[in-house]
């Protein structure tokens, strides 16, 4: 007999020391509180409307649709949004919980930065202090985004711990929230950790598919017939897949960060490769040896390069209603650089992924069929990463 | 009768932490005999994990420099077996979720049970979580020990009432660390524990020095020591168990009250 709390079928849970159980409890007490106060809900609704810039456009992407010859592709445009990108629906929701909760002090981990950007500019907005873990490789591929929280008055601690990456700016956000829990409130970036952050999590980024679905039937009459969105942890994946999980017609797709590739060590597609574990408060489909050790992980994206995925999505791998896809670096630059040329618009190399996946399954689609993706950010923090991919050095 | 509370019958009870492995197995089995040698009444052998969250920097170290000279869960195994051919003092793994679980909980949890460990040691599973581990540890007798943290408050009943082996009360917030000065108010979280169980309990995090130990162990059934170990350890290497004998020795004398 397992605790059911915060399950999704086998995956989720609270594996977490003792230390931050009662705050995980406090924190679960207050979302069930204000989740349903209407009050709560006109500030958030407003802050989301006024201030971040939702909704967010359904754009028809008729260039890339012709050009691919098959199914008709609409982009959900996340990039539009304040700070550029999603991490910002679900950071207002958050701190606006801990401004209620009574918190003075946001600390989150980031990987590509742009959750550290949203969360920095949440706590500016409130007035609160706050903290950004990431990792010291990170600090280096994204430049940019650490000048950013940086200015917005943000902490930024590069975390030099294990391989420097995501993983371990989680690892050290989790550590710093031990020692410091009374003023604080650990504003979880992803659809991961311990119960109720993956609910959490996942109810502020469903909006990204209430949104879709009003959309799309706005526009073409009918749900899509299939939703692509990138995964890491997976939270603008959750968010675009939530109100399409009983439409059993809608084809739900994850694309994963597969690196140099599947068959290779340096991947991050954890569903592809991984096995179910325990880590970082939840069980879930990780990378690892077979003592259980956390493998390093690898992808040119910043924000992808995660050992772990959100155990809402292992549980939606194991029922076989979402599909999760791997898509390597070179397909992802490859796709960077096609939607700049065709559309006009230069995606977060994290988004860059589902655009791939489109660019191969769209084809093989009628062309009366409706295919929808998540730019679940903008690009231009990746653009000097993705010159150096090419061989052009630039100065950011 | 659990072979844990044997720890805590002959008074105070000195606890040494020690990551295995670190820097070789070797070193490991040395120090574990220079700590019994010198009064240590149980030992808890850390199993080491890629990504020890509630770990401070010098226990990290550790783990790293274990994992990268190639230690693994089968190794630690057979460096219990040898430790059995000769130390009788309770022993206990220390280590983290995956660890248990990947290996496959039923053949980790009865090869302790083979191999002489007596209790285990999990901070990655709080009460809520326990069930998954519990029943496993019941069938093959080996005790699941129970953490309660400053944080804990009106758990702390809760978690008392169904602990077993000892009780590690964590002293501080935060991560394992040395630290000059322990605030937490222990006293009455160990008064709440003892209106709630009668096995011992402990008080681990932060202690380095034998008043530390002492003051801890006087408020409660011992002190559990494993940054300052590992400290030894990292510093003086192949060479570090006559270093941990000797500072273990210390550091029994500091629990006992006669520092």
């Amino acid at each position: 007999m397992t605790n059911m709390k915060g399950r999704f079928g086998i995956h989720g849970g609270q594996y977490i020391p003792e230390t931050l159980m009662n705050a995980v409890i406090e924190l679960e007490e207050a979302y069930n509180h204000y989740k349903n106060d209407p009050e709560f809900n006109r500030e958030l609704d407003a802050l989301l409307h006024d201030y971040a810039g939702r909704p967010s456009r359904l754009y028809y992407a008729e260039k890339m649709t012709k050009d691919l010859g098959g199914a008709k592709i609409y982009l959900k445009r996340e990039d539009l949004n304040h700070t550029g990108a999603h991490k910002i629906n679900n950071v207002l929701g958050q701190a606006l919980l801990a401004k209620k909760m009574g918190k003075t002090r946001l600390i989150a981990e980031t990987g590509a930065g742009q959750h550290g950007v949203a969360t920095a500019t949440a706590a500016a907005l409130f007035g609160m202090e706050c903290v950004v873990f990431m990792g010291e490789e990170d600090t280096i591929r994204q430049a940019l985004n650490v000048y950013r929280m940086r200015l917005l008055g943000a902490e930024v601690i590069p975390v030099k711990s294990g391989t420097a990456t995501l993983k371990d700016a989680v690892s050290e956000a989790m550590r710093e929230w031990t020692s410091r829990i009374s003023d604080t409130h650990y504003c979880l970036g992803s659809v991961m950790g311990p119960h109720p952050f993956p609910t959490i999590v996942r109810d502020f980024q469903a909006v990204i598919s209430k949104e879709i679905r009003e959309q799309i039937l706005e526009a073409e009459g009918r749900l899509p017939d299939a939703v692509l969105a990138c995964v890491g942890g997976g939270s603008n994946a959750i968010g675009s897949f939530y109100n399409f999980i009983e439409d059993k017609e809608v084809q739900l797709i994850g694309c994963e960060a597969a690196g140099r590739g599947i068959d290779t060590f340096e991947t991050a597609a954890t569903v592809n490769t991984g096995r179910v574990g325990i880590f970082h408060g939840m069980k879930s489909y990780f990378c690892q040896d077979k003592y259980g050790q956390i493998a390093p992980v690898y992808s040119i994206s910043a924000g992808l390069d995660y050992p772990g995925v959100g155990p809402e999505h292992a549980h939606l791998h194991d029922i076989g209603r979402a599909q999760y896809v791997p898509v390597t670096d070179d397909e992802a630059v490859n796709a960077f650089e096609y939607l700049a040329k065709t559309e006009g618009i230069i995606p977060a190399i994290e988004s860059a992924h589902a655009v791939a996946h489109a660019i191969k399954l769209a084809p093989t689609m009628d062309k009366d069929k409706i295919i929808v993706i998540t730019i679940s950010g903008r690009g231009d923090k990746d653009c000097a990463a993705i010159a150096r991919y090419r061989g052009e050095d630039i100065h950011e | 009768m659990s072979n844990i509370k044997k720890a805590f019958e002959q008074g105070k009870a000195f606890v040494a932490f020690i990551t295995c492995g670190d820097p070789d197995l070797e070193t490991t089995a040395a120090a574990v005999r220079a700590a019994v040698a010198n009064g240590a009444d149980l030992i808890e052998l850390g199993i080491p994990f890629s990504d020890p969250t509630a770990e401070g920097p010098v226990i990290q170290g550790a783990n790293i420099r274990a994992l990268s000279g190639g230690v693994t869960t089968d190794k630690i195994f057979d460096l219990v077996r040898d430790l059995r051919t000769d130390i009788t003092v309770p022993m206990v793994f220390m280590t983290y979720a995956n660890v248990v679980f990947s290996y496959g909980t039923e053949t980790f949890i009865s090869t302790c049970k083979d191999i002489g460990i007596d209790g285990l040691i999990l901070p990655d599973i709080p009460y809520e979580e326990k069930e998954e581990f519990l029943p496993i540890c019941h069938k093959y007798d080996v005790e699941l020990i129970s953490l309660i943290a400053p944080t804990s408050e009106n758990r702390i009943s809760m978690i008392a009432k169904e602990a077993e082996g000892f009780l590690y009360i964590v002293s501080s917030l935060g991560v394992t660390g040395t630290r000059s000065e322990i605030k937490t108010d222990l006293k009455s979280i160990v008064d709440v524990v003892r209106q709630n169980t009668d096995i011992p309990c402990a008080i681990g995090f932060g202690i380095s020095t034998p008043e530390q130990a002492g003051k801890m162990a006087a408020i409660s059934d011992g002190a559990i020591v494993g940054s300052a170990i590992v400290k030894l350890i990292e510093k003086y290497g192949k060479e570090s168990p006559k270093y941990v004998g000797e500072y273990v020795k210390a550091m029994k004398k500091g629990t006992i009250g006669e520092a």
